[in-house]
């Protein structure tokens, strides 16, 4: 049995799990709204593990931080549902969402105008990680930081970003956050029909992430990546800009992460500066490691995996959850150096 | 046979580098001429390297004129001489391990270097066969598909001179790359460098005599930072003041 065919049968897989859904719950095939959202936000994390493998299992560049681009594409979509709830609130106000009526706003903030619109909403979703990408990214590549240094400079990026968030000046709903969401593309989202519709397009986000980073790692640009990772100056001595380059792939990483999050919010109805967290960044990179990093398959992998073994533990024994993520790191860096999909060409050898 | 006869490739006249009070380079003059392979031999400390670093830009000379056809190289910086045509092999290679030798090559190939680039990048026939001939000029057909990291020492060192020699040079400037070889490797090397001279030219530095034997070029010996002699293989092994340097004291 061949990787490619493990693939399509899970991606089938994947894609008959809404219409199960709709199968009367004493079927024996039926699938439970639990697991399909449960599911939904694994998609998410895999779109996420994608690109931190991009950056990382290709241009070396280990980013602690990419909950960070992950948790402002959901906030730009969370200020858009927000919007949406209008006059349904608490205090019924039309414009301003709840927590700014509580706080004494007046009116709302400049950068919350235009979050009424979707494109808007998504367009946001993709530039403010991008953004924010090609400024740390062009200060610390241009200064030529690498390895660990860089690792905790992204670290200190979503610790400073969870900080800020948990500011109730701030606009962003404090240690609250967005939560009450009510709609979104005109479907009402706790309905089987919006958990399907937000399912499928994470999936299909998957998909086409797969295909795009698929596509960087075998054109030249992927091998410039892969030669950088090993031997940086060389690559310069070689003549070529290595800045531009790893800013190239670290923003597309971003954007993806920001897409990622931004279909992650809908899905399981809260976004709170807790999700800038740097264990979750950490968690996120441990999923790629765990899957076999440089691999993209893998980074897939690995995101369903530890997230299923997380799902389960944490239901059975959660004090033991924290545990067995820092002894899964330990045991595959030592035993599986080239994490589960290692597993496969190993049995192919 | 003698320089300073047409129009050297490589010119060096009165160049003296002093670090610190002491000359790592005393007056030595040096003429390479187009498709020429020069061999420079000395002992530790004659000046070999520091001469490499002066050609390159690493290392400015204290006095004296060095040029690259008509190019003042005591005014140009590392890259810019590079992209002239000047190019320089390391007694340490270092390649992509985890590409293979085609790709090693493919990235050094002449080409738009930014990312959008390189994304868009395909590889035309006229780039392939390129490849394919450096691949075939270095002795590494049969392994084109292998990566980097599986080749052995004298492998990589010829890999390595690929990559040089897909950008290009006028000149080539090559140190110890026997170092650590094999006697076949030595003798492969040394055949190596016999056919890609012509097309350029080609410094060798190294300190083994029966490889610079097995080059039958012209060979300078360096000593003390200046010229001790220059001629045949067997013209300075049997000039006394060779002798002296490297047998007696």
């Amino acid at each position: 049995m061949t990787l490619r065919f493990v693939l399509l049968g899970a991606l089938l897989v994947l894609a008959v799990m809404p219409a199960l859904n709709r199968l009367p719950a004493d079927s024996a095939l039926h699938v439970s709204d639990f697991l399909i959202s449960i599911t939904g936000k694994w998609i998410t994390y895999a779109i996420l593990a994608l690109a931190i493998d991009l950056a990382w299992g290709y241009a070396g560049i280990l980013s602690l931080g990419h909950g960070a681009f992950f948790t402002l594409g959901g906030y730009a979509i969370g200020m858009h549902l927000m919007r949406l709830i209008g006059t349904r609130g608490v205090y019924g106000h039309p414009t301003l969402p709840d927590f700014m009526v509580f706080l004494g706003y007046k009116e709302l903030p400049w950068y919350w105008l235009g979050f009424d619109s979707f494109p808007y909403a998504l367009f946001m979703a993709m530039a403010v990680p991008g953004l924010l990408a090609l400024v740390v990214g062009y200060l610390a590549f241009r200064s030529r930081i690498t390895g660990v240094y860089l690792s905790i400079i992204t670290q200190a990026m979503t610790y400073a970003l969870m900080l800020a968030f948990f500011r109730n000046d701030m606009g962003f709903g404090g240690n609250n956050g967005f939560t009450d969401f009510k709609e979104l593309l005109g479907m009402s989202l706790n309905t089987a029909n919006a958990r399907a519709v937000l399912f499928y397009a994470s999936l299909v986000l998957l998909v086409v992430a797969f295909f795009l980073c698929t596509r960087v790692a075998q054109s030249k640009l992927g091998r410039v990546l892969v030669a950088i990772r090993d031997a940086e100056s060389r690559v310069r001595f070689l003549g070529y800009d290595v800045t531009q380059h790893k800013l190239f792939v670290f923003v597309l990483s971003a954007v993806l992460a920001g897409l990622a999050g931004a279909l992650y919010v809908p899905q399981v109805g809260i976004i709170n500066p807790g999700e800038f967290s740097p264990g979750n960044s950490i968690e996120a990179v441990i999923w790629v490691a765990v899957g076999g990093r440089g691999t993209l398959v893998g980074a897939v992998l690995g995101a369903f995996s530890v997230n299923a073994l997380k799902t389960w533990l944490t239901t059975v024994a959660p004090d033991l959850w924290l545990f067995a993520l820092g002894g899964l790191f330990v045991a595959v860096t030592l035993f599986l150096p080239r994490g589960l999909i290692g597993l496969f060409s190993k049995a192919k050898s | 046979m003698s320089g300073g006869s047409g129009n050297p490739v490589l010119y060096l006249d009165g160049v003296s580098v002093v670090f610190d009070g002491f000359k790592a380079l005393n007056n030595l003059s040096l003429f390479v001429e187009p498709g020429e392979l020069r061999a420079i031999i000395g002992p530790n400390g004659a000046g070999k390297t520091t001469m490499m670093d002066v050609i390159t830009g690493k290392t400015r000379p204290t006095e004296g004129t060095v040029r690259f056809h008509q190019h003042d190289l005591t005014k140009l910086d590392e890259a810019t001489i590079a992209n002239l045509g000047i190019g320089r092999k390391f007694q340490k290679p270092t390649m992509f391990d985890a590409l293979t030798v085609f790709e090693n090559l493919e990235l050094a190939l002449k080409a738009p270097r930014g990312p959008f680039a390189c994304l868009r990048w395909i590889l035309t026939g006229e780039a392939r066969r390129k490849i394919e001939g450096v691949m075939e000029e270095v002795g590494l057909g049969a392994r084109a598909h292998d990566r980097a990291g599986v080749l052995s020492h004298g492998q990589r060192q010829w890999l390595e001179i690929g990559m040089l020699l897909m950008q290009d040079p006028e000149l080539l400037l090559v140190d110890e790359p026997v170092a650590g070889m094999t006697d076949q490797e030595t003798e492969h090397t040394a055949a190596l460098l016999v056919r890609i001279a012509g097309a350029r030219s080609v410094v060798v530095v190294e300190h083994d005599l029966e490889f610079v034997r097995a080059l039958g070029s012209k060979v300078t010996v360096l000593c003390e930072g200046t010229m001790l002699s220059e001629g045949s293989i067997d013209h300075v092994q049997s000039d006394p003041r060779v002798i002296e340097v490297y047998l007696g004291r």
